[in-house]
């Protein structure tokens, strides 16, 4: 059973570097959809069967795997924009510097005092390593769209150390976590709009009027 | 009677979705307010017991918060009103709704003892500000909403990684899993002391960039500067005390184990820094509401000073997170009255506001003041206090370094709002339609007569209420 979790957690490391090494947004989109989807389905393989584990998986995978894929593809095509332009980390440099986190996280993790059932599981490194890539992507892209995308990506992070505590979390909890998530893609895509209607352009480092000199 | 104060506001939310005139829609803002007002008031006075799970309390943090955020917010929605009618071309279905669920999570944030409810409420603040500092739909505010958004979101998402910490802590610690406040504080000090520590920080840098701590603080002059001054005032008087709330929920929990001195100094030591940012850049601030902008980054220090000191400056502190709203209040409501008199925030055109807006310039002028912690107003008692405090504890460097950064700050803040207010009307001045009216002044004015009682006299209620409050986060006082 934990060997196939282990697996899915193996494929959320890689889905970081496929984010972190190309620059088609639809692409980075996909991928982060895929990553959701897994992350909802990993509580059913680690938890035993229960009403409120069956709640979590579906709820994740709906908004995660569905729901939000869909509010930024559409944004996407509002804002008629394919590609991120020169980043300000490149991807050659994005992916060296993701696979030293995800190093790091590894090295790290099994320093850290787990509880004893969940020594040896590749949950912690896993969702520090995602944590990681995602602010490698907030910070390094230029587009709104990217930036949204590292925070998804760290999201999933937090939510992949959730996992540990799936069943000392209260269903309303996670549930609201969610629909603030959700929310916030919602307005996010709708500000996102917004910038490109009035600049013709998504590229944030010309929102630059603020700065003070 | 506890969900009347989340439910009534999205009531009224809804009824304003529904309203389909720009005019009337107004309306509905200090209708439910009022009503908001009315229940909390009943609430401080019968407080109902715990919710039987545990979940839902007032407490006397929590009344505090309530009392504070419920008069700004009644105070704000009745100048709305006048506020309004002068922008009747723009649509404000998206204001006066936003405005009515933001007043919803804050007082969800207030009354919930699950640190993993608060944090959702807390979370659908910041999204519900988004669309209210966008009001303008211009590119400088766009451009402050993005910067607003996608920090207080990274924030906040730390902050729930720290609250994850905080459950893992009593999972690793062989306790029962909790995010329930009164099981925190009492098994505090079995928890694991290693993530309680990642726990604490984790939850000081979310719930302090949310704050608007330094060098946290990054998104509050673009915010605070492009949204109206009624929005302005809620930020700086409303959602700053939901925010620092839960960072209170935090300090509980570390008063009651080991970590309570490292995470006052820790406190300390960012409290000290925000002033000190806020002393360098309000100094030639051209913009004046920018410059209250960091007014707040000074003011959110200030506290955290006062509860990184601990013991009697708990109860300063909590009476400098009253004053400050209000303070906050009226400064917000009045610049934003001279700033639509002039349709310029810039120092460069608008001078002379006592000519063009007397009631407004003079109300500016008393409220800065006031903040700056000159006597007879609220805030110097309560800054008074933190700095003797300070002395008392034999802590001679942080009183030191209070006193200077509030005398730079007064100097850099009086330079931009002498001129404002007193400097002579530059001769080629755009027209505007805006003066001075009873719907748009007497708000603000109705605040600051607050700021002057509570400066001479504070209840004997509010004086319990405060060292109740303060025992809670284990002050001595």
């Amino acid at each position: 059973m934990n060997s196939l979790a282990d697996q899915l957690l193996v494929l959320c490391l890689l889905i970081n570097f496929a984010v972190l090494g190309t620059s088609r947004l639809a692409f980075s989109v996909r991928c982060v959809a895929v990553q959701g989807v897994l992350l909802g389905t990993l509580p059913a393989l680690v938890h035993p069967f229960s009403w409120h584990v069956s709640f979590i998986v579906v709820s994740i995978i709906l908004v995660k795997g569905g729901l939000i894929p869909v509010l930024i593809i559409r944004a996407i095509k509002k804002a008629e924009i394919e590609r991120e332009f020169s980043p300000f980390i490149g991807y050659i440099p994005s992916l060296v510097l993701g696979a030293l986190f995800t190093s790091l996280a590894f090295i790290f993790a099994a320093r850290l005092p787990l509880a004893p059932e969940h020594e040896g599981l590749l949950i912690v490194p896993a969702a520090a390593a995602t944590l990681m890539s995602g602010f490698l992507v907030l910070m390094g892209r230029r587009k709104a769209i990217s930036q949204v995308l590292g925070y998804l990506l760290m999201e999933n992070g937090i939510f992949l150390f959730g996992l540990l505590l799936a069943d000392a979390m209260p269903v309303m909890v996670e549930a609201g976590a969610l629909l603030d998530l959700l929310v916030g893609i919602f307005v996010m895509g709708i500000v996102i709009n917004h910038i490109s209607r009035e600049f013709s352009s998504i590229d944030t480092s010309r929102l630059s009027a603020l700065r003070e000199d | 009677m506890m969900w009347a104060l989340v439910l009534l506001p999205l009531l009224g939310a809804a009824l304003s979705w529904l309203v389909p005139d720009n005019r009337r829609r107004v309306w509905v803002l200090p209708v439910f307010s009022l009503a908001h007002l009315a229940v909390s008031a009943a609430l401080l006075v019968h407080t109902p017991p715990p919710s039987p799970a545990g979940w839902i309390w007032l407490d006397p943090l929590g009344k505090l918060v309530l009392m504070a955020n419920s008069v700004l917010f009644t105070i704000c929605s009745l100048y709305a009103v006048g506020y309004l009618s002068y922008r009747l071309k723009r649509p404000n279905r998206v204001l006066c709704a936003s405005l009515l669920v933001c007043l919803s999570a804050t007082s969800l944030v207030v009354i919930s003892q699950h640190l993993g409810l608060l944090w959702i409420a807390l979370e659908a603040t910041t999204l519900t500000m988004a669309p209210l500092i966008y009001f303008n739909h211009n590119a400088r505010s766009i451009e402050a909403t993005w910067k607003y958004l996608l920090i207080c979101s990274v924030g906040i998402a730390i902050a729930l990684l720290g609250l994850f910490f905080l459950a893992y802590s009593t999972i690793v610690a062989q306790q029962e899993v909790s995010l329930l406040l009164p099981a925190l504080i009492r098994d505090a000090a079995a928890l694991h002391p290693g993530w309680r520590h990642a726990a604490f920080i984790f939850l000081l840098v979310g719930f302090g960039s949310k704050m608007g701590l330094a060098p946290l603080h990054t998104w509050k002059p673009d915010a605070y500067g492009e949204a109206p001054g009624l929005v302005g005032a809620l930020l700086a008087g409303g959602l700053v005390n939901c925010a620092l709330l839960a960072l209170l929920r935090v300090y509980q929990v570390a008063a009651a184990s080991t970590e309570g001195p490292l995470f006052q100094q820790v406190l300390l030591t960012m409290g000290l820094v925000s002033m000190a940012f806020a002393a360098v850049f309000m100094a030639r601030q051209s913009d004046f509401k920018r410059m209250l902008a960091y007014s707040s980054v000074e003011h959110v220090g200030i506290i955290a000073v006062a509860l990184g000191l601990g013991k009697g400056a708990l109860f300063a502190g909590l009476l400098h997170m009253i004053n400050n709203s209000l303070t906050k209040g009226v400064l917000f409501l009045s610049c934003g009255n001279i700033h639509r008199a002039y349709n310029s925030k810039s120092t460069q055109f608008v001078r002379g506001a006592l000519r063009r807006t007397p009631w407004s310039a003079a109300l500016f002028l008393a409220a800065f003041l006031a903040i700056t912690g000159s006597p007879p107003f609220a805030p110097f008692v309560s800054e008074f206090l933190i700095v003797s405090s300070a002395f008392g504890q034999g802590n001679h460097w942080t009183g030191g370094l209070f006193l200077l950064f509030l005398a730079l700050i007064f100097i850099g803040m009086a330079s931009t709002v002498l001129p404002v207010v007193l400097g002579e009307v530059p001769p080629d001045l755009e027209r505007t339609r805006y003066r001075d009216a009873v719907p748009t002044v007497l708000p603000p004015l109705a605040l600051m007569g607050l700021v002057l009682v509570l400066g001479l006299w504070i209840p004997t209620p509010l004086q319990e209420l405060l060292h109740e409050a303060a025992r809670l986060l284990g002050g001595e006082a």
